[in-house]
């Protein structure tokens, strides 16, 4: 297992999952994530060798669809929901970037 | 590729390397995960349904016509279609509706294969996987729509989840040249197969091209740039040579190259950076949980694969090895699908070299429906000497127009008799031809004559007016 | 009219013109606006579509159509099922006011079997949470005791049906948030096969993990409604292209021969000595009814916990990130669009869920993949294959489904690791993709209900119901005597 995560760390991934966090938070949550990975540390005892990855419980596989097409939403109702809208589309502040 | 590397037009002796990652749309009615249409264009966000827009609760279920249309372009494309897993690839952008795009990573439907190409060369496919396309974003404001300047930003979600296959090339390519005849020979396989229109233009078939540089073939791969907004064959071209002579002014300047993603601007013909590599964003995969594997049946595979139409490339070489034609003729009958027409009617008798010639130039959408008959007709009349190779054209217009046999349209148009200029001129020439013969009439011996008109009715297919024949040889001998 | 407890009771007077779905709904409405000021059960009351529904379906009745078989039978939802036009909250800020533009499957089944809703219950924040103390809302007080959490995630969907408001709700269970709440309010619950029922429309907290199930007073109930919303469903991948089980003929066929395995992992320490006894106790009435019961060791099990804190995280990062504000939901407004996803979704969800979008966002990342997400998966294929194992030699498996009663407000929230304590006896089976439910069997020292897990394999929901039908008849006459 790797070695315990830092407040270095749980910043990183509060940036990648787009979360504010403030610095006396860091560190709480720093050491409660340390914890539950500490505990998770455990699973090291398990031999997993040839150990396959859980797939579908029931062990379903190819499971399509026909090419059908069914009626699409009320662009209205779906608008009313969104906190901005013009011209039939979302609104949304400058996204400074292109797409990652 | 071939050991005969034509010239890649760099200075001093650079060599480029380049691999393409092509994404196209598949043509099927809805949507990869939803059942909402796979419609170009329409009102912003009016092919919508909650997976596509990525409302909380909704779940994405295969569209088994996806399936079978990346199952024939990697059939065509000799890959090996395989067991695969659809996994979520992470990131926020507005126009990817659930933050996350389902795509395949670790274990793509299609693996290995390889692309021939008409020149002879063979370009590696390293893997052609399924994955949905994003949203559209509009840049508003006073940048003029671009986006660094804008003040705000709409989103349409239409093309949201529409099904895309990525075919990603190996390195394989080594001149700009090469890499537009891998677009095309691609292209020309999608829409053989029924699996795209192909249009880069509409944005249907998009084209991401990796270009770096070396000084030897035998050195390293250089660090690559990825090149993205590239509309056209052109623009391709234009930028990945834009993008190696760039490369090689900073390398001979002694500078190295930076891993980026960069951008064609084709307006002032350059490419400029997106983002640098080497703030790579950190994706998560992880296998998709909401989708099972998709392991496809071999029993199916198979029926796939016996379905799959001639390929181009099979089609070009029939034409060439049945009518003689040159690979670039072949290959221009083939897209515009006139191979079979223009093979039955050789089969009928038609005159190949002629048929050959005609059906390169027909560039109607119509002339697919010519009628074999007609179109062997149309060559034996040519080859008669009936009409004239002028004519014949003026003809076929007529016939893929109207419908007609070329007989009736070159009588409607008095083609019937040899015009007296083209009579002349078949006249002389025989007069050259035949000095000995021709010395004779000239000396009185009338019963020459005849072997002239003999001859003329002979090279005319005995559409020629034997009178007329006469009359231009005592015209000659004055 | 007061005598009807049951929905299959109700069921067959509203059926039987005995009583109108209109007097059913006003005396669920009216139990609601008397008690649910002290419980908050409820995030929302839909009591105008409610009295609307059962207006119509009297009509029906009236007209001597047929209806369905739950037809005026009021119902709770949990308020992470997808309502169209109806508020559909997750009991988070982030949420708030959204009202989805589609049912979820459960919603439309259920319409059909004429089941009216009456509103949306309470649930821990995305359903991540063991006491339903993470709402944005507020917390559900125990209906049996108001000092004490009705356990979660489904607290509310618990507590609607321990307070008599409704004979039946729906809960989802991703580690045991429908069976722990179940145990700490003295109702059943059950967490049915993976892909038995449809997840379309419940908004997803880890998707391999999530079902929808059942809260009833009654074994026969929960029975009942798993039959009405149970079955393949083309819009959710997952769902089991099986015909739906007949399960209520099967509740009085009793355990006679049934092998009863009693976890050995699920024993141990930390289970409280009441707990332990009363889980004894209901082996014994097994036994007692002509089961076979034994021990029975499923070792990988004790490393549920540690591959459900990888993988419900992991899943859960992904699943929330949707949560932007661009088409639904909360926006705190910024001037770009990175900075309006980090106020909104830093404002939008309470501590817990922002824990485990760190947690998962960790386990997948770069570089950590395998260590965490990857081994987390290979634990898992272990934890079920040693269950398969069990169930070679047993029919079905016994154990306590929470470590303790329920406890009071506060007691756990201190540390996160306390809390996820509470659900090593359930994590396990969704871990494996197994059917399990909680039965009530007694109280324990201070009074309060226990409850007792009854687990089966894939598909095993008739041995499952069997095994407890007749704990709580054992639970019924125990308590009469």
């Amino acid at each position: 297992m790797p070695e315990r995560i830092t407040v270095e760390d749980v910043a990183h991934v509060a940036r990648l999952a787009r979360l504010n966090i403030a610095p006396d938070e860091l560190e709480r949550f720093t050491s409660q994530l340390g914890d539950i990975l500490e505990h998770a540390a455990q699973m090291a005892a398990l031999d997993l060798e040839g150990v396959e990855p859980m797939g579908h419980p029931y062990g379903l596989r190819n499971v399509m669809r026909a090419d059908v097409l069914a009626p699409s939403l009320d662009r209205d109702e779906v608008l009313s929901q969104a906190p901005s809208a013009e011209a039939g589309m979302f609104r949304v502040p400058p996204v400074l970037g292109e797409e990652p | 590729m071939s050991n005969e590397l034509p010239d890649n037009g760099l200075p001093n002796g650079w060599k480029m390397v380049i691999g393409l990652e092509v994404h196209t749309e598949l043509a099927t009615q809805t949507k990869l995960f939803s059942s909402s249409p796979n419609l170009f264009g329409g009102e912003p966000n009016t092919h919508l349904d909650p997976v596509s827009l990525g409302l909380p609760g909704s779940l994405p279920v295969l569209n088994k016509v996806a399936v079978e249309l990346a199952i024939r372009i990697g059939l065509a494309l000799n890959c090996v279609v395989q067991r695969s897993v659809f996994a979520r690839k992470n990131y926020f952008y507005p126009d990817q509706p659930k933050d996350f795009q389902i795509s395949q990573y670790e274990l793509p439907i299609n693996g290995e294969g390889h692309l021939d190409l008409p020149d002879g060369s063979t370009v590696g496919i390293t893997r052609a996987h399924l994955e949905e396309d994003t949203g559209k974003s509009t840049h508003m404001g006073s940048g003029g729509g671009r986006i660094h300047d804008a003040d705000y930003t709409l989103v349409d979600y239409n093309r949201a989840g529409v099904p895309l296959l990525e075919i990603v090339s190996e390195p394989d390519m080594r001149t700009a040249e090469q890499a537009k005849v891998y677009v095309s020979e691609l292209r020309a396989i999608l829409i053989a197969v029924g699996a795209s229109d192909g249009k880069m233009e509409e944005g249907s078939m998009r084209v991401d091209c990796n270009v770096s540089v070396r000084r030897s073939d035998d050195d390293p791969f250089g660090t690559r740039c990825e090149i993205k907004n590239v509309n056209s064959l052109r623009s391709m071209g234009r930028a990945i040579d834009y993008e190696a002579r760039r490369q090689i002014d900073l390398l001979e300047a002694g500078e190295r190259i930076r891993q980026e993603t960069r951008h064609w601007n084709e307006d002032e013909g350059r490419t400029v950076t997106l983002r640098s590599k080497e703030e790579a964003t950190d994706y998560r995969y992880f296998p998709e949980p909401d989708l099972v594997e998709l392991d496809p049946d071999p029993a199916w595979i198979e029926q796939i694969r016996a379905a799959l139409p001639m390929l181009p490339r099979e089609r070009r070489l029939r034409v060439v090895e049945r009518t003689g034609a040159t690979v670039a003729a072949a290959a221009l009958i083939v897209e515009r699908g006139l191979d079979d027409l223009v093979l039955e009617a050789v089969t009928i008798g038609g005159d190949p070299a002629r048929l050959v010639n005609h059906a390169q130039q027909l560039s109607d959408d119509r002339a697919t429906d010519l009628s074999q008959a007609a179109f062997a007709a149309l060559s034996t009349m040519e080859s008669s000497g009936a009409i004239s190779a002028t004519q014949a054209k003026t003809v076929l217009a007529r016939m893929v127009e109207f419908g007609e046999d070329p007989a009736s349209i070159a009588s409607e148009l008095g083609y019937e008799a040899m015009p007296s200029d083209e009579l002349e001129s078949m006249v002389d020439g025989l007069i050259a031809a035949h000095a000995d013969e021709w010395a004779k009439l000239v000396a009185g011996e009338q019963k020459v004559m005849g072997f002239f008109v003999g001859a003329a009715m002979k090279a005319t297919g005995g559409k020629a007016d034997g009178k007329a024949v006469s009359a231009i040889l005592n015209q000659r001998r004055g | 009219m007061t005598e009807l407890t049951t929905a299959l009771e109700m069921a067959a007077a509203v059926a039987a013109r005995e009583v109108t779905a209109t007097e059913l709904v006003e005396a669920s409405l009216s139990a609601i606006a008397e008690r649910d000021g002290d419980i908050s059960a409820f995030n929302l009351v839909t009591d105008d579509a409610a009295r609307q529904r059962a207006a119509e379906i009297d009509v029906e009745i009236a007209a001597g159509r047929p209806v369905g078989r739950l037809a005026g039978v009021p119902i709770a939802l949990k308020d992470n099922l997808c309502t169209r036009g109806v508020p559909t909250t997750c009991s988070s800020k982030i949420l708030e006011g959204w009202r989805p533009p589609y049912d979820a499957t459960v919603v439309t089944m259920l319409a059909h079997s004429g089941a009216i809703s009456v509103g949306k219950t309470n649930l821990d924040e995305f359903a991540m949470g063991s006491s339903t103390e993470n709402s944005a809302f507020g917390p559900t007080r125990n209906p049996r005791d108001l000092s004490r959490v009705p356990g979660g995630s489904s607290g509310g969907s618990a507590a609607a049906v321990a307070a008599g408001y409704v004979p039946l709700s729906l809960g989802s269970d991703t580690g045991g948030s429908i069976r722990q709440p179940a145990a700490l309010c003295g109702v059943v619950g059950v967490k049915p096969t993976y892909g038995l029922v449809s997840r379309y429309g419940l908004v997803a907290f880890a998707s391999s993990l999530d079902q929808i199930g059942p809260f009833a007073t009654t074994v026969t109930d929960a029975a009942l409604l798993l039959e009405v919303i149970a079955g393949h469903d083309p819009l959710d991948s997952t769902s089991i292209p099986e015909p739906v089980a007949d399960l209520m003929s099967h509740l009085a066929d009793g355990v006679q021969g049934l092998r009863v395995g009693i976890v050995s992992e699920f024993m141990v320490e930390g289970i409280a000595d009441d707990v332990r006894r009363r889980t004894e106790a209901a082996a014994a009435a097994l036994e007692a009814a002509g089961a076979i019961v034994g021990e029975v060791n499923v070792p990988a099990a004790a490393y549920g916990l540690d591959a459900y804190y990888l993988i419900a995280p992991a899943e859960a990062s992904s699943n929330l990130a949707r949560y932007d504000a661009v088409r639904f939901g909360l926006r705190v407004d910024a001037s770009t669009t990175p900075d309006m996803y980090d106020a909104t979704r830093t404002a939008g969800f309470g501590d817990e869920v922002k824990r485990r979008i760190m947690l998962g966002t960790y386990a997948l990342s770069a570089g950590y993949y395998d260590a965490y997400y990857g081994t987390a998966q290979k634990v898992r294929s272990l934890i079920r294959r040693d269950f398969d194992r069990a169930y070679q030699d047993f029919d079905v498996l016994l154990s306590p489904t929470s470590p303790t009663t329920a406890f009071a407000f506060g007691d756990k929230t201190e540390d996160p690791m306390t809390m996820y304590l509470n659900d090593v006896c359930t994590i396990p089976t969704n871990l494996a993709g197994h059917p399990a439910m909680s039965v009530p069997f007694g109280v324990g020292d201070d009074g309060m209900p226990v409850g007792v897990q009854v687990m089966a394999p894939m598909m095993g929901e008739i041995p499952m119901f069997r095994a407890a039908a007749v704990l709580e008849a054992a639970a019924n006459s125990e308590a009469i005597s």
